[in-house]
Formats: structure tokens, sequence, C-alpha cells
């Protein structure tokens, strides 16, 4: 509780709990993703369990990019960045302990309600094992490409429609690898660990990589 | 609680701040040129001029949020090599505080955050007692007035010691008697060897403060490359 | 080469240099196309179709080095500020968008008769189609943000990001497309082109390219004299308010 970075991290969880659970929206907005789908799809459950893990990904991205768009927003709006600017603890360190703060209080709710959503979907247990390994393994990235975008567009009207349009090609090789690791659980011609690695490698990068871009694109806001 | 704790001397041991040639710019227009001062410990900056003159991109340019696109800032005494910006607070049009949390956690929050040394910083407790709002700590800032928010603000100055002020309009929505208490703080802050650089309308209270007037527009009709 | 990263300088340079480009592209593109319709073969497959070739393939190589374009522009925006730099990142975005567009229209008009379907799921076609939607969005950040130099920023950063994500990009659409489908069908560009088809590929892309710069030059041109209009806009709102002129000036 010390450190910066720890208050830092705390003040996230805690305004998130007094504003009425950002975590808890996001969870339902994932819900209802997941099932309109079948709606949309028709109730044929041997179709519904072969596509599950592709649906819940498709959900759990949407429902992780959406809820980010304002990442940054209230402490563009209250003057908090600028003070984050002048504190001694680096911008990119800021960046990093936010989306940590925003992975705890939406990605890890999603990633316990994905194989609960899976059985109504009909899935196998392995591949409800994988669904969630994968978008745990996954959603890191996802988190910290939606904080670049949501550092570009802070502070702009309408930002969040345009964040996605900004961050969603990029998140390709994550659904691809995403989707690919959940199906290789349930058998399939490839092992579930090929592209498992490779999704750990692209979060491992994002995190590496995403805060210094995302805070560049916080110090351009005022050029 | 004591009201009044006996200030140390300050860690970062600043002696004195030059300032030369400034130039800040904001949309590829030039709003500081030719810009300077110097202060040395305890004494106090105000920035003067009509509204637009650019106070307010002096101070946060002074704070780091802007680039300096020329000119030179040199700090004088052991606190070379750190930023400017690390040595100051910056008291903005924002409040920078968080509507959902109590004024208690706010400051505790910026304690954590920006303080560089823990010795002589107030406790939240104490620092919300200097500015009058005991007793209002544990309710969410959303509930608080104007004034009392800006009271707030005021506040982080005492619960991370900084040597350098750097104050844009620090008085708005604060009442007689708030401006008369913020002027003794502003005033033993100064006594303890601290600098001021405040850019406002009103009087602040600030004796034998040094002047620097932004609106001597030296009026070059000259227009520069439009690119 | 410095004194032409003035604007002025640089409008001056433009303005000669526009005419020669524009008559050097239009003469490649007429023999490029000269030579794509009457002297290269048909194919023994692919028939006459395979003449697409000769727009989809250079269309596809202009859509990649726009973005590279893009990225030293956007380099030079970030690095070292240059007002010249963030009109060669603006004007860029929208060229290569259409570069691509081109290269994915088409390749649906070439799929259509060969594959009998008007899109495939090829790992090509799909990566181009990141890149397009990835232009797209820069096209959005640069028209929602205001501010030119701080949207010249931004942008500046998205198009790094973008360069470090699109051979991630790539190879990712490539492993999923070998999953999805084992044996693929597109056989252009195999080591197996003849001269006769190789020329004429060349030209275009010449003609192309030199079709590029001709475009971007004038749209760096509109980007500097939009900038002066804006410029003086604001001037001129100033100057509506007497005490503000002399600010307004500096």
């Amino acid at each position: 509780m010390n450190s910066p970075l720890a208050a830092l991290f705390w003040r996230e969880l805690r305004i998130a709990r007094s504003i009425g659970g950002g975590g808890a929206m996001g969870v339902v907005f994932f819900l209802i993703l997941v099932s309109l789908t079948p709606f949309a799809i028709g109730p044929d459950l041997n179709l519904l369990s072969r596509i599950g893990p592709a649906i819940l990904w498709i959900a759990a991205l949407l429902a992780t990019l959406l809820g980010l768009d304002r990442l940054f927003q209230g402490d563009a709006d209250d003057g908090s960045l600028d003070l984050f600017m002048m504190s001694s603890t680096p911008m990119e360190l800021v960046v990093l302990v936010k989306c940590a703060a925003h992975w705890t209080l939406t990605a890890l709710p999603l990633i316990a309600a994905a194989p609960l959503l899976g059985l109504t979907l009909g899935m196998e247990p392995a591949s409800l094992a994988g669904v969630a390994a994968s978008l745990f393994a996954g959603t890191p990235a996802l988190t910290l490409l939606g904080a670049i975008g949501a550092a570009l567009t802070a502070g702009l009207r309408r930002g969040g429609l345009l964040m996605a349009v900004l961050i969603l090609p990029l998140t390709t090789p994550i659904l691809i690898f995403g989707v690919a690791s959940a199906a290789a659980a349930s058998g399939g011609t490839v092992p579930f660990h090929t592209p498992f690695l490779i999704l750990c490698g692209l979060s491992l990068m994002a995190i590496a990589g995403a805060p210094f871009a995302a805070a560049a694109a916080l110090r351009a806001r005022e050029a | 609680m004591p009201q009044h704790q006996s200030r140390q001397p300050d860690p970062l041991n600043l002696k004195g701040i030059l300032a030369q040639c400034l130039r800040v710019e904001r949309g590829g227009r030039a709003i500081i040129r030719d810009i300077g001062f110097e202060l040395g410990a305890g004494e106090a900056l105000l920035v003067l001029g009509r509204n637009g003159a650019g106070k307010s991109t002096l101070l946060r340019a002074l704070a780091g949020l802007l680039p300096l696109r020329g000119g030179e800032i040199r700090l004088d005494g052991s606190a070379v090599g750190t930023p400017l910006a690390e040595l100051a607070h910056y008291v903005g049009h924002s409040d920078g505080l968080k509507a959902a949390l109590t004024a208690l956690e706010n400051l505790a929050f910026w304690s954590r955050m920006l303080s560089q040394a823990p010795d002589g910083a107030l406790s939240p407790q104490a620092a919300l007692q200097k500015v009058g709002l005991a007793r209002v700590g544990d309710f969410p800032v959303a509930y608080l007035s104007a004034g009392q928010k800006r009271r707030v603000a005021l506040a982080r100055l005492f619960v991370a010691p900084r040597p350098i002020w750097l104050l844009d309009e620090p008085a708005t929505a604060l009442d007689v008697g708030s401006q008369e208490v913020f002027a003794q703080s502003m005033a033993a802050h100064r006594a303890s060897g601290g600098f001021i650089i405040a850019a406002t309308h009103a009087p602040l209270g600030l004796v034998d403060a040094k002047e620097l007037r932004l609106d001597v527009a030296k009026p070059t009709q000259g227009m520069e490359s439009a690119a | 080469m410095l004194k032409y990263a003035n604007p002025t300088n640089f409008l001056a340079l433009a303005a000669r240099l526009i005419p020669w480009l524009a008559a050097a592209a239009g003469i490649a593109l007429a023999v490029g196309l000269y030579l794509t319709f009457f002297v290269a073969p048909d194919d023994y497959q692919q028939g006459s179709s395979v003449k697409i070739m000769y727009l989809h393939v250079p269309a596809a190589w202009l859509g990649m080095m726009c973005y590279m374009v893009m990225t030293s522009a956007a380099l030079g925006t970030l690095v070292w500020r240059h007002p010249l730099a963030d009109a060669a990142q603006k004007a860029a975005a929208p060229l290569g968008a259409a570069f691509t567009l081109v290269c994915l229209v088409t390749g649906s008009l070439w799929g259509k008769p060969m594959w009998g379907t008007w899109w495939v799921w090829d790992a090509r076609l799909t990566s181009v189609l990141v890149l397009f939607l990835i232009y797209l969005g820069l096209i959005g950040l640069w028209q929602t943000i205001e501010e030119p130099a701080q949207a010249a920023r931004a942008a500046a950063i998205l198009t790094l990001v973008g360069v470090v994500n699109i051979p991630i990009i790539k190879f990712s659409v490539d492993w999923w497309n070998t999953l999805h489908q084992p044996s693929s069908v597109f056989r252009l560009g195999g080591p197996s082109i003849s001269a006769s088809m190789l020329w004429p590929l060349l030209i275009m892309a010449l003609g192309f390219t030199l079709l590029f710069f001709t475009l971007h030059l004038m749209a760096i041109r509109n980007e500097i004299l939009r900038r002066r209009l804006r410029r003086l806009s604001i001037m001129a709102a100033a100057a509506e308010d007497p005490e503000m002129t002399a600010e307004a000036a500096q």
C-alpha cells in the first residue's frame, strides 16, 4: 500500500466499486452478447458447441474493448493525468498498473463466467477449460492494446467508437490464436500448446510494448 | 494533530530557479516568447496579464505538461538533475479529485503518488484540518461544494512536500476567510525556503512578490511561416 | 535536401515536380496498359482474366509501400516535430486506403471467374483487408482530432504501433489460413513467371509508383495550404477583437 503503484491499483479498484461496478457491467454485456448469438444462429446445439469458443472469444473481445474507452478519460477530465505526469513514477508504469486494475475488474470476472456460458452452448469440458485458459492468456493483450486506443482518444468526444475502429484490426492475431487454442483443447490436428504459447507470447509483447505507446499518446495530447 | 507543524528544512534543498528565453507554442503559434525570471529561496513570482496572455500556458510549461520549444530552466542546489516538474506542485483549473472517493482517500492517494521524501509531510487528516475541512474528510468529494473541493485540492500541497508551488488562479471559488488561511500557508511555505509561482487576477496576499507581466507585447506584425 | 523541409520551398519544388511526375506516370501507365492488353499472353488456365493481375499486384505493392512512407513520415513527426512530416503522413493515409481497396476489388473480380466466388478467406486477401481497416482507422483518427499537430502525433503513434503489428498479423493470418484451408488455389506470382508477363507487370508497377508520388505531392501541397488557411482564419477571428491582435500576430 505504501508504494505509489500499489496505491494507484487500489484507487482504481475503489473508484470502480463506488461507481457501481464497471466490471459487473462488462460481464452482463458479455452474457447478453453470448445469449443473443443462438437467436441469430438458431438453437442447434451441435453447431453452437462447434462454434462456442469463437462466440465466447468474440464476446470477450467486444466486452473488454468497449469497457476500455474510458480508461484515461476520467483522469484527463479531472486533471489527475497532469499530476501523474508530474510524479516521479514513469507514465508507462502508471499505464501498466491502470491496465492491471482494469483487467482484474473486467477480464477476470469474464474468464470466470466464460465456462458457465460455455455450458449453455453445449461445449465439452475440455473445450470449456481451453476457453478459460486461452482467455486468461489472451485478455491481457486485449486490455493493453485497448489502452493504446484509449490513450489516443482520451479527451475526444465520440472517442468510444473510434477507439474500437483503431484497435479491433490490431487484435486479429489475438483472436486467431485465442480461438485456435480453445479449439485445440477439445481435439484437432494442432496440439494445444502451439497456439497457446504464441498467445502467451502476444500478451507478453503487449505488456512490454503497449505501455510505451499509450504513455507517448497521453503525452502527445498537448503537442 | 497540532495545527502548526514546524516545517522541516527542505530535504531537496533547492536554492534558486533561473529561467531564460522560454518559448512555448500551442497550435503552431508561439504563446510565450523570450520570457525569463529568476527566483531565490523564499521568493514568489506573480505572473500577470490579461486573458489569453499565456499565464496558464507558462505555468503548464513549467510543470512539464507542455514542451518548451526554446530557452532553459536551471535549478540551483542539490536538486540539480531532477526535472522541475518533480519538484513542483501544480494547482490548475481542475482539482485532480475523484468524485467517488472521499476527501481523505483522495489526499492519501496523492500523498503516495507525489511524495519525494516522507519527512515534512502532513497526514491527510492534518492537511484537511489546515484548510478547515477536518470534518468532511469521510465524505465523497462529489458531495462537496466547489469551494470545498478547491480547498481539498490545496490540501494536496501539504501532504507531499515539494519546494515549488505552481498556482494557476488558486483562489478561484475560495471565500475571504479561506483566502486568508491560504495566504498564511503560502507565507509559511516561503519562510521555509519554498518557491511560489502564481498566475492570478486576484490579489493573493503575497508580500514582496516579483512580477512578470506577459502582456507587454512586442507588436511585431511579421508573420512567421504559416505552416 | 534540408532546404525543401521549409514548407514554402517545398511548395515551389512541388509546383515544378508535379507536372513532370504526372506526365511520367501517364506514359508509364499507358505503356503498361498497352502491354497488358495487347502484348502479354493469356494464361493457359486462367484465360484473359489473368490480366487483372497487372492491376492487382502493383496495387498491393503500393498499398504496402504507402504504409512504409507513412511510417517514415511518422518518425519525422515524432522525432523532429516537422510540420512537413505531419502533412506527408496525413496525405498518405487515403492514398494507401485507395490502393489497398483497388487491390481488394481486383482480387475479388479475379476470384469470381477463378474460384467461383467473390470473396475467399485467402491469407493474402485477408491480410490486405486488415491493412485496409488499419488505414480506415488512421483516417478516422485524423478526422476526429481538430488540432493538426496533435492529430499528427496521435496518428504517428498509431502508425508505429501498426508497423509492429502488421508482420504479426500477416504471420497469424497465414497460420490461420493453413489451419483452415490446407490447399490454396492462389498460384499467382509463382517463380515460373515468364518474361512476357514480367515486363508489363514491372512497367505497371512503375506507373503506379509514379502515380502515387504525384498524388502524394499534390495532397501534401493541399494539406500545407489547408493549414495556412486555418491559421489565417484563426488570426482573422482574433483580429475581430482589437485587444487580441498583437497576440495573434505573435
